[in-house]
């Protein structure tokens, strides 16, 4: 597994992609935060960082499925997939390297947020005046929120050798589970049954974690969806055996 | 025995690529598998590697079953895909120290200079493979087949689009790994050169599979010998012989003489000696592969 993680981490920095997005989650988040009027901390007046948890769900719809498309797409394409496979090792181990490596890319990317975070703990009135704890359940559920994110992206990348089916495909997943499952909870005709499909969005249990309570609730539906597309994305390469 | 399969099959579908193969290839054996495109080669190959089950019968290699062994059998298991798949954007070393590590190598890197050695690939190996020739990134793949000591190779059209240098290289390179091999080629003279037998498949079906040497007699080609004496003969003594057929005069003395075995040359020159007729010349005509690949896999509805 570990040999996969490494190969993929190096393979992420010696293309471009790993530093565009980097680059773009800072400069999104930092314009929105700091920048952009109307949506600054000065705007609000308020030493918190809302606007960047708002707002990094969307920023990731878009950049996660940009690391994963070419993981499994790639593979295919260039027949290398082969080489992979009978390879003694086993196809889960292939696809947890994989995962994890595009994984630790995204947090490696949320990492330099931390100096907001230390901006704000100064800014604030008086200094530290900030809700430590809702911020640390916010990056973790920003944390969870990527790794659901990051095992769409590597399912999807994995029905199809085009990266461009498997970049779009995802991010419409994504957006999907994120805010259209949600949105169905509002519906009220739909009643139990609307609220149910917005249990299983994904903002919810991400709101409800970035309150700074940490849920086991939350925690397994994050963990659990994770693994259902982890678990489908090894179906999807055992699909050439059936 | 290294290989063994027992009826073996795959179908897609409607399609039976590969029907009921039997083969079984020994230790050390260099086996030559040809056949039309479409035949079922690749196919074959895929199913020995685990990439994937056959529809039906088995397979054995090294003893382990192919598809509930498949982990164990891929550690003692070389395989090179058809077109040869490389990551290119990866260099050299590299990669062969990321195959080492996926084939099961704790500490790579002596096995790679061993292996980097070994292929002929010391002056590439700071190079990416990108950027290298056909030929290198076909040592590169052979090169990642063996890099975990193998005791089966399994290679797909090792020498496929390769200059005849470069062929003659890689061939070179097959026989001095001296492990059990089974490789896949269209090229005749490449089975005639490397392989101590060769198997004939055909529409998912073995047509043949034998020692090179032997093929002959199953098609029912013809043997011939040319000779000729230093002086005039009796054609009649001639067609006496038990292994003679038939002698074609082509003046000159010469003679083409269609024998029943290869043991034919011999009784032609002990006729001469007895006869004490000089002979200029004694060369049993060899039947091409081609013929017998051509004879073996032409079919009436192609055309």
């Amino acid at each position: 597994m570990w040999t996969v993680y490494k190969k993929e981490i190096r393979s992420f920095l010696s293309s471009l992609i790993a530093y565009i997005v980097m680059g773009v989650f800072l400069l999104a988040t930092g314009l929105f935060m700091w920048v952009l009027e109307g949506s600054t901390i000065f705007d609000l007046g308020l030493a918190s960082m809302l606007v960047m948890f708002q707002l990094a769900p969307y920023i990731l719809i878009f950049l996660v499925p940009a690391i994963t498309m070419r993981s499994f797409s790639d593979e295919k394409k260039y027949g290398t997939l082969e080489l992979l496979v009978t390879k003694p090792v086993s196809e889960l181990n292939i696809i947890l390297g994989k995962y994890l490596a595009s994984l630790s890319l995204v947090i490696i990317a949320i990492i330099p947020t931390l100096i907001y975070y230390y901006s704000i703990y100064q800014l604030g009135a008086p200094v530290g005046n900030i809700d430590t704890g809702a911020m640390w359940g916010s990056y973790f559920g920003l944390v969870l929120l990527a790794a659901c994110y990051t095992s769409v992206g590597l399912f999807c990348s994995s029905l199809t050798e085009n990266q461009i089916v498997a970049l779009i495909s995802s991010m419409a997943l994504c957006f999907l589970f994120y805010q259209v499952l949600g949105l169905f909870g509002e519906i009220q005709w739909l009643n139990a049954v609307g609220k149910s499909l917005g249990w299983f969005g994904l903002d919810y249990h991400y709101y409800s974690v970035s309150r700074g309570v940490i849920d086991t609730r939350d925690v397994l539906y994050f963990l659990g969806f994770s693994a259902f597309f982890v678990v489908s994305t090894k179906l999807v390469f055992q699909s050439r055996k059936w | 025995m290294s290989i063994i399969t027992k009826n073996l099959c795959k179908r897609y579908g409607e399609q039976i690529a590969v029907n009921n193969l039997n083969i079984s290839i020994k230790e050390g054996e260099i086996v030559g598998f040809l056949g039309p495109n479409g035949a079922g080669k690749s196919t074959t190959m895929k199913m020995l590697t685990g990439y994937i089950p056959p529809s039906k019968g088995e397979g054995n290699v090294c003893g382990l079953d192919i598809v509930d062994d498949s982990l164990a059998i891929r550690k003692r298991l070389g395989y090179l895909p058809e077109h040869n798949p490389l990551y290119l954007d990866m260099y050299v070393r590299e990669f062969l120290e990321f195959a080492g590590k996926m084939g099961g190598v704790n500490k790579p890197q002596k096995r790679v200079a061993e292996v980097i050695d070994l292929t002929g690939l010391d002056q590439e190996k700071h190079k990416k493979i990108g950027q290298l020739s056909k030929g290198y990134r076909q040592r590169v793949g052979l090169a990642q087949a063996i890099i975990h000591d193998p005791d089966v190779l399994i290679l797909d059209e090792p020498t496929g689009g390769l200059d005849p240098n470069q062929v003659i290289e890689i061939r070179e390179l097959i026989k001095k790994l001296g492990k059990t091999t089974l490789l896949s080629t269209h090229i005749m003279q490449e089975v005639e050169a490397v392989c101590t037998r060769v198997m004939i498949i055909d529409k998912g079906n073995l047509v043949a599979d034998s020692p090179i040497e032997d093929l002959a007699n199953i098609t029912g080609e013809k043997h011939h010998v040319n000779v000729t004496f230093g002086s005039a003969i009796s054609v009649k003594e001639l067609n006496q012989l038990n292994e003679v057929i038939q002698v074609m005069d082509k003046g000159n003395h010469r003679y083409k003489i269609e024998v029943s075995s290869a043991e034919g040359r011999k009784s032609i020159s002990h006729f001469a000696l007895k006869n004490n007729l000089e002979v200029m010349e004694l060369s049993s005509e060899n039947v091409s592969l081609e013929q017998v690949f051509q004879n073996l896999t032409k079919h009436v509805d192609r055309l």
